[in-house]
């Protein structure tokens, strides 16, 4: 029991630290987001899921904290993309000319 | 309680990515930047928070999670708000 716990912990942490890593790697605002979420969420739920293997008694709250995780992350980063291209930033293109978007020039 | 390694592995990788998170929110850019940062950054600290409620073996730290989450959600969607602008 520990061991898969342990072994849960440690995937979720992992997947934390590479969309953390992919926050700062990623050269867009937009590709930032995505990283951001999708894998720090999977990693919040994979630390959640390994912490009740390791705690079967804070089963309920576990599951209110990984329910809400789920819930309100991409609720957040859809409202952030939203606000974004509302508010005029455009998305990041490979092979853009520099002076066209030197505002995004990262 | 005394972790064992694969434990130990798990929160310096939480801590590694906080610390990335945090270099985002320092050198970004602009403030989308530091917000998307913020927005990362809350669900690390939540699960943080959640690790060291194992680390101490009190459960009154899930309560200060999941109080963090919320209020993390709240001030990530005005921020969102204030960024859009003044459009009716």
């Amino acid at each position: 029991m520990r061991v898969v716990g342990d072994t849960l912990l440690v995937i979720g942490a992992l997947f934390a630290f590479l969309g953390a890593l992919g926050l700062v790697r990623m050269p867009d605002v937009y590709t930032r987001i995505q990283a951001g979420t999708k894998a720090v969420t999977l990693g919040a739920l994979a630390f959640l899921l390994g912490l009740g293997f390791l705690h079967p008694g804070w089963w309920a709250k576990l599951t209110c904290i990984a329910g809400f995780i789920l819930f309100t992350s991409p609720v957040s980063s859809s409202t952030i993309a939203r606000a974004l291209y509302i508010s005029g930033v455009r998305p990041w293109q490979a092979r853009s000319t520099p002076a066209a978007d030197s505002d995004l020039d990262r | 309680m005394k972790p064992n390694l694969l434990e130990i592995a798990a929160f310096t990788l939480l801590g590694a990515a906080l610390l990335l998170g945090l270099l985002r929110m320092v050198l970004g850019p602009k403030a989308p930047d530091r917000v998307v940062a913020a927005d990362t950054l809350s669900v690390i600290t939540a699960i943080s928070i959640v690790a060291l409620a194992y680390v101490t073996q009190n459960p009154l730290y899930l309560d200060v999670a999941l109080v963090y989450a919320v209020l993390a959600f709240v001030a990530i969607v005005a921020i969102a708000r204030a960024v859009e602008g003044n459009r009716s």
